[in-house]
């Protein structure tokens, strides 16, 4: 993690351009962690914010722990995710699932030892049209075959040995 | 013969979001003109005439809901667009948030228009994270363009919009869940009533509307009312946008005229089934809906047509799977979504889900008996009355319909399942 002081001035600046309003906690919140590399939100930065915004820090941790963006522990540098939905079921996403355990030497449900990347399933994002699919940090890949879906990580998370 | 429509979709991809000249070429906003000289009420007697029903699923009359807005005082009153769609198999509102913002801009100042709203809000699922900056964009035209801010077309009207992002929590797509997300809370369903219309955002009045509802509404009164009695049946006017998906050729948004049958949709807009196979069965309305065996398929695609075998159009997906899948990995995908995404607030369906998933759990490993069957008939039974929001009630629809047509795939042979 970068330093703590240069985080925290981040931080602030983030709670400043929203505002203080308890609305805005959500907003904050996925904006502030997407300034940590493993994608979560550090206990020292959930005291800050809810310090800014003049609230428990139960309740920020409330909201962290309630929505799937959202991670109180790290994760990987990576996070790639399988769509676990009816429709990407019935276009055999489990095959995916194998294809990219394999290629990521990672179980699904997992975080690399070197924290390079998660890999996951994830409730339905939307792309059934363009079912099987996955999303790699947050951008969905669609119509994936066993080729298309390597070279997707290739492009991705990069090359990594099994 | 062309079995689509375009009364929705006439502007879908017909223009470039990011160039307002495009839409105002396209008869952009003559809705919005007619609308301010219909005033609040004629614009409400226009939705009631069209038959509309709400498209987020739940079908309730938009006339209706935009007349209780309307009535219910308030300095401040709030308009959200539902763009949350987090229903599993359901992508009709991404479609039109990415090819056609304009549309449900404009049917959102209507609204706002009709219901005395002073503030919007686009609550949109994180998921959707690429089109974020492209509808911020937008908005900002439209403020520049002067059809959001103040003195909207120098009607007098004050109304503008801003985008609210989710961050992935299906239940955040029921509307008072939606609400406390947005106050920068957990999102977890209100006790109804006080209703969101009388006492939502910040406790001030609220009227949350679906994409599609939003942007039908901007199609009625572009059309008129008549026009959009053409289409449909009887009961179900018009036309609706559906989410064509599966293990069809062609899976897509597509906008049907009610009264079209399944197998008109599966056959020859989807292209038939990809590997050649038989259809299976299909989920209607998302992963909340229910199961229905191929040999429904010839019934027609309305409100009332459904209903006569349990069925619902929902949030019109329409999920085709075909004879090479198994009907309990099909359920254990469905309860797998539901354990995950039950928000705990309410024991019905926190629990209940809990223990559908160890029948269907039981299912899998091909051990369940005429016991369980009893028992998931009287789990959902409470979960259907008991729980607080629509996605306890809805959640063991699949299982219950699936037990119903599939019984011989589900429980352990000689055990044969009599319904209780």
């Amino acid at each position: 993690m970068m330093q703590l002081d240069t985080l925290f001035e981040q931080v602030e600046s983030i709670v400043e351009k929203y505002g203080r309003e308890r609305s805005n906690l959500l907003a904050i919140l996925s904006e502030a962690q997407d300034l940590v590399a493993h994608n979560y939100i550090p206990e020292e930065m959930a005291e800050f914010i809810a310090c800014g915004m003049c609230i428990p820090t139960s309740q920020v941790y409330e909201v962290i722990t309630f929505y799937g963006l959202l991670s109180e522990v790290p994760r990987g540098r990576h996070i790639v995710q399988i769509c676990d939905s009816t429709v990407c079921r019935l276009n055999k996403n489990t095959s995916l699932g194998e294809v990219l355990e394999r290629q990521l030497g990672i179980k699904i449900g997992t975080t690399s030892d070197d924290g390079e990347v998660t890999l996951e399933y994830t409730p339905c994002f939307g792309a059934c049209d363009i079912s099987p699919a996955i999303r790699v940090d947050k951008k969905v890949y669609g119509n994936l075959t066993e080729e298309k879906l390597r070279r997707v990580i290739n492009q991705t998370v990069g090359g990594r040995k099994a | 013969m062309k079995r689509t429509a375009n009364l929705i979709s006439g502007q879908l991809k017909k223009y470039d979001p990011l160039q307002l000249s495009s839409y105002e070429a396209l008869d952009g906003f003559a809705a919005l003109k007619k609308a301010f000289e219909l005033g609040s009420d004629g614009i409400i007697e226009e939705v009631d005439a069209s038959g509309l029903m709400g498209r987020g699923g739940a079908a309730y009359p938009t006339g209706k809901k935009l007349r209780q807005s309307a009535d219910v005082p308030g300095e401040i009153k709030y308009l959200i667009c539902n763009a949350d769609e987090g229903e599993p198999a359901t992508f009709k509102d991404r479609h039109l948030l990415e090819f056609d913002p304009y549309s449900i801009i404009e049917g959102m100042v209507i609204s706002a228009y009709a219901a005395g709203a002073t503030h919007g809000f686009i609550y949109i699922r994180e998921e959707y994270l690429y089109l974020h900056d492209m509808l911020r964009q937008v908005l900002a035209l439209l403020r520049e363009g002067g059809y959001l801010g103040t003195n909207i077309l120098g009607k007098g009207f004050d109304f503008d919009i801003e985008l609210f992002s989710g961050a992935g929590a299906y239940i955040c797509g029921e509307g008072s869940s939606l609400i406390e997300s947005m106050e920068g809370k957990s999102g977890r369903p209100r006790i109804k009533p006080p209703y969101t219309k009388v006492s939502g955002l910040n406790k001030k009045p609220t009227l949350v509307q679906n994409v599609e509802t939003l942007t039908t509404i901007k199609s009625v009164l572009y059309h008129g009312s008549d026009v959009f009695l053409k289409y449909g049946t009887e009961k179900s006017h018009g036309t609706k946008l559906i989410s064509l998906c599966g293990n069809v050729n062609n899976p897509g948004v597509y906008e049907v005229p009610f009264g079209i049958t399944l197998r008109e949709i599966i056959y020859d807009i989807g292209g038939g089934i990809k590997s050649g196979e038989d259809v299976k069965f299909l989920q209607l309305g998302g992963a909340s809906g229910a199961i229905m065996p191929k040999s429904l398929i010839d019934i027609p695609y309305s409100y009332e047509s459904l209903k006569e075998h349990g069925l619902e159009i929902g949030s019109g997906a329409v999920l085709v799977a075909d004879n090479t899948n198994r009907i309990i990995d099909f359920l254990d995908s469905v309860q797998t979504f539901f354990l995950h995404e039950s928000c705990g607030k309410c024991t019905p369906c926190r629990e209940g889900n809990r223990q559908l998933s160890n029948i269907i759990g039981r299912m899998k490993d091909g051990v369940a008996t005429n016991q369980d069957a009893a028992s998931v008939e009287r789990i959902s039974n409470i979960m259907k009355y008991a729980s607080f929001c629509g996605l306890g009630k809805t959640a063991p629809t699949a299982v219950l319909t699936a037990i119903r047509y599939f019984s011989d795939e589900l429980f352990s042979k000689g055990d044969v399942y009599e319904r209780v």
